[in-house]
C-alpha cells in the first residue's frame, strides 16, 4: 500500500465551532491522514467523536479552523470562489438521510443533472444522456425515474439518487457519511453492494464514514478509529479488527452485537460513564477518562501518533500490544 | 431456564391492526398469535413496516385514532382478557402490570419535568406512595439503573443528561412499580454501540432479578441473539418464523430469516465481501402479495408461493420451532 499515491492528504486539521461566552467546540483537533488513489478509508467512531466534521472539512463545508486539504497536491483552504469551485467537483459526498438531501420540489432529473449545471454545462441533450446514464448505472429505470420527486422513492432508491447525483461529475474522491444507517439492513447491503461497484466501474476513492464497524470492515481497505476530536488508531482493516491495540478501538469491537448466540456479550471494556464534553476535554489523552489502562502519564502528555507495525498506527502511551510484544 | 409449566402470561391470539388512510385500508399486523411465559424474553426482530412497533403498541393499547383492531384479536394477559377492559381498567394496568420502553427517550419523558418527579408520578399514582417516599424511591431506582451520582440527579431535567442515560432514567421510570411484563421497543437503536451494550445488559440484569417477561423488539439480529429466550421474525405484518433463539440462529427455515442474517456484514468476514443482499423491498401492505408475502423477493419461491399463502407450522420433530414456508431451508440438506 506504501507505494500507491496519496490522492487526498489531510494535515493537522481543526475544526472548531463557537459556542457562545468565548467558549469553543473542539469537534476535530489535530487530524492527519492521507486517502490514497483508489483506496477506500474507513473512517468510525461514536458520535461527537467529530468524524462527519472531518469529512466536512475536506469539502470545506465549513473551512476549517486550520489544518491542510490537499487534493493533487494543491491546498484547497487556500482556495476561494470559482478556483475552490472548481477544484471540489473532484470530491463529492453523499449523506445520512437521503430523503432530506434531495429537494423535494424538483424532478429526479434536475436533481440528477443539478451539479453539471453549476459546473456551466450548456448541452441540454448530452445532460440528459449523462442522468439516464448515471441512473441506470445506480439501478434505477431512467423512464420510470426521471419525472417522478423524492417523495415518490423509499430511502433505499433516494440514496441511489444520491449516488447518482454525487457521481454526474465524474469525481475522483467520494465521501460518504454514514450513507446506509438510516437504512434497513436488506436495503443496506444493496446500497454497500452498488457502492462497491460504482467504486470499480468509475475507478473512485472513498472515505467512508460510519459508526457501523462491521459495516466498516466491510467496505474498507484502511480503518481510522476517531474519538473526542481525535484520531487514535489507524491501520489496514485486517489488522485493526484482529489486532487492536488502542484500548479504545478495542472496547469499540467489544461492544458489537453479534448475530451469533454462541457468541455471548463480552462486558464492555470501557470505563461506563459519560463522554467528556468536547467544549472541555480532557487534558493529555482525551480517551483517559473511560480508559480501563490510564495512568498518570496519560492526563499529562498528548500521546502521538505511532507506528507500531509496518502501516498501523496508534495514539496511546500503553498500548494494547506493541512491536516488541508482537516479534515475539 | 426451563419454560413455566403454568399458563402463560400474555397470550395473543390472531392479533390483526388496520390503518384507513386515504390510499386504502393498511394491513399493518395482520393474524399474529404467540405467547410469553413468566420471566421470559421474547426477541421480535423486523425491518421498518414488519409491523413489530405496531403490534407493541397494540398490546399496549396505544394506537392513534385512525388504527382499527379486529374483532378476532384476543389478548390475555395474567388471566385477564385486555380486549374487555374499560379505558380506566386498561390504564391501571399500565405501570403496575404492564411497562415500556421506546426508542428515543427525549420523546418519551416530559421535557418538563424532573427525572425524580417523572419517575415518583406513577409510585404516587399506583401505589399511593407520599411525595417524599416517592422521591427516596426514585433515588434507589436511579442507583439500580446504573445512574451515578443518583441524589443529585434526581432533581435533574432530561434535556441535562445524555442519550445513554436518560434510556437509564426511561427504564427505571418503567420498572418502578414492579412491573410482570417490560415492551422494550427498540431501546438501544438511537445510542452509541458501547451504550448500547451497556443499556442491553441493565434490561437483561432487571429482568433477571425480577423474573418479569420481556418483549424486546429490533432490527437487529445481533441485539436478540445473546440476550432472549426466543425470537419471532416478523415480515410485511406477520411473524415469519418463532424459536428458541439458539435453534433459530442453528437452524433457521423460513428463507427470510436466511436473507436477513445474510445481509448483515459480518465481523468475522475479511475485507471486501460480497453480501447476498436480497432484491426488492417488502411489500405494500394495501396490497400485499397473494401468497407467501416475501415470495416476490425469495430466491426459491416456485408457483404455489405466489398463490397459497403458507401457515404457521411446524416440523413433527420441532414442535417449538414454527415457520411458513412451503419449501423450508433444510440445513442438514444443505449440508449434505
Amino acid at each position: 500500500m506504501s507505494a500507491a499515491e496519496a490522492l487526498l492528504e489531510v494535515d493537522d486539521l481543526v475544526v472548531e465551532y463557537g459556542a457562545g461566552g468565548g467558549r469553543k467546540v473542539h469537534a476535530v483537533s489535530g487530524v492527519s491522514f492521507e486517502l490514497l488513489r483508489g483506496e477506500t478509508l474507513g473512517l468510525v467512531g461514536e458520535s461527537g467523536c467529530g468524524k462527519s466534521s472531518a469529512g466536512r472539512a475536506l469539502m470545506q463545508l465549513p473551512r476549517p479552523t486550520a489544518g491542510q486539504v490537499r487534493l493533487d497536491g494543491e491546498d484547497l483552504t487556500l482556495l476561494s470562489g470559482e478556483d475552490l469551485r472548481r477544484r471540489r467537483s473532484k470530491i463529492q459526498m453523499i449523506f445520512q438521510d437521503p430523503i432530506s438531501s434531495l429537494n423535494p420540489r424538483r424532478r429526479v432529473r434536475d436533481i440528477i443533472a443539478a451539479p453539471l449545471l453549476i459546473a456551466g454545462d450548456k448541452d441540454k441533450q448530452a445532460r440528459e444522456m449523462r442522468v439516464r446514464e448515471l441512473l441506470d448505472a445506480v439501478g434505477l429505470d431512467p423512464d420510470q425515474a426521471m419525472d417522478r420527486r423524492p417523495h415518490e422513492f423509499s430511502g433505499g432508491q433516494c440514496q441511489r439518487i444520491s449516488i447518482a447525483r454525487a457521481l454526474i461529475l465524474e469525481p475522483e474522491v467520494l465521501i460518504c457519511d454514514e450513507p446506509v444507517s438510516a437504512l434497513d439492513v436488506s436495503v443496506q447491503a444493496q446500497i454497500l453492494n452498488l457502492l462497491h461497484e460504482m467504486k470499480d466501474r468509475y475507478g473512485l476513492t472513498m472515505l467512508f464514514i460510519s459508526h457501523d464497524l462491521a459495516v466498516v470492515k466491510n467496505v474498507s481497505d484502511r480503518v481510522a478509529v476517531m474519538y473526542l476530536g481525535r484520531m487514535c488508531e489507524l491501520a489496514s482493516s485486517e489488522a485493526l479488527y484482529a489486532r487492536p491495540a488502542h484500548p479504545y478501538t478495542a472496547a469499540l469491537l467489544s461492544a458489537i452485537p453479534e448475530p451469533d448466540p454462541a457468541k455471548p456479550p463480552q462486558p464492555v471494556a470501557m470505563t461506563s460513564g459519560e463522554l467528556p464534553s468536547p467544549l472541555d476535554p480532557p487534558s493529555g489523552c482525551r480517551f483517559r477518562t473511560r480508559c480501563p489502562h490510564a495512568q498518570d502519564r496519560c492526563a499529562q502528555e498528548e500521546p502521538p501518533l505511532a507506528e507500531i507495525e509496518a502501516g498501523h498506527y496508534v495514539a496511546c502511551h500503553f498500548p494494547l500490544w506493541s512491536g516488541a510484544a508482537a516479534a515475539d | 431456564m426451563e419454560a413455566d409449566s403454568a399458563e402463560p402470561l400474555l397470550s395473543v391470539e390472531d392479533l390483526s391492526t388496520h390503518f384507513q388512510t386515504p390510499r386504502g385500508l393498511v394491513r399493518a399486523v395482520d393474524g399474529v398469535s404467540f405467547e410469553l411465559q413468566r420471566g421470559r424474553t421474547l426477541g421480535v426482530v423486523g425491518e421498518s413496516g414488519s409491523g413489530k412497533s405496531v403490534m407493541a403498541r397494540t398490546l399496549l393499547g396505544l394506537l392513534p385514532s385512525v388504527a382499527r383492531v379486529s374483532d378476532e384479536t384476543q389478548i390475555w394477559f395474567d388471566r385477564q382478557d385486555l380486549r374487555q377492559l374499560s379505558g380506566a381498567d386498561f390504564r391501571k394496568l399500565l405501570g403496575p402490570e404492564i411497562a415500556m420502553v421506546f426508542q428515543d427517550p427525549l420523546t418519551s419523558l416530559n421535557p418538563v419535568m424532573t427525572v425524580g418527579a417523572q419517575i415518583g408520578e406513577s409510585l404516587v399514582h399506583h401505589l399511593g406512595m407520599r411525595k417524599s417516599e416517592a422521591r427516596n424511591r426514585a433515588i434507589e431506582l436511579l442507583a439500580s439503573v446504573g445512574i451515578p451520582l443518583p441524589e443529585q440527579r434526581v432533581g435533574v431535567y432530561p434535556h441535562q443528561l445524555s442519550g445513554g442515560m436518560r434510556q437509564r432514567v426511561a427504564i427505571a421510570m418503567a420498572l418502578a412499580c414492579e412491573p410482570k411484563l417490560l415492551i422494550a421497543d427498540e431501546p438501544t437503536t438511537a445510542l452509541d454501540v458501547t451504550v448500547q451494550a451497556e443499556i442491553l445488559d441493565l434490561l437483561q440484569r432487571q429482568q433477571q432479578e425480577r423474573h418479569m417477561a420481556m418483549i424486546l423488539i429490533t432490527h437487529d439480529l445481533g441485539v436478540v441473539a445473546g440476550r432472549t429466550d426466543d425470537v419471532a421474525v416478523m415480515y410485511a405484518g406477520k411473524i415469519v418464523e418463532r424459536a428458541p433463539t439458539k435453534e433459530l440462529f442453528d437452524n433457521m427455515r423460513m428463507p427470510y430469516t436466511e436473507a436477513l442474517m445474510n445481509s448483515i456484514p459480518r465481523l468475522d468476514d475479511p475485507p471486501h465481501t460480497v453480501i447476498q443482499a436480497v432484491g426488492g423491498r417488502p411489500p405494500d401492505l394495501i396490497d400485499p402479495p397473494r401468497g407467501c408475502r416475501f415470495s416476490p423477493r425469495c430466491r426459491y419461491a416456485v408457483d404455489r408461493c405466489r398463490t397459497d399463502p403458507p401457515e404457521l407450522s411446524a416440523t413433527p420433530d420441532r414442535a417449538d420451532h414454527v415457520f411458513s414456508c412451503w419449501y423450508p431451508i433444510d440445513r442438514s440438506e444443505v449440508a449434505a
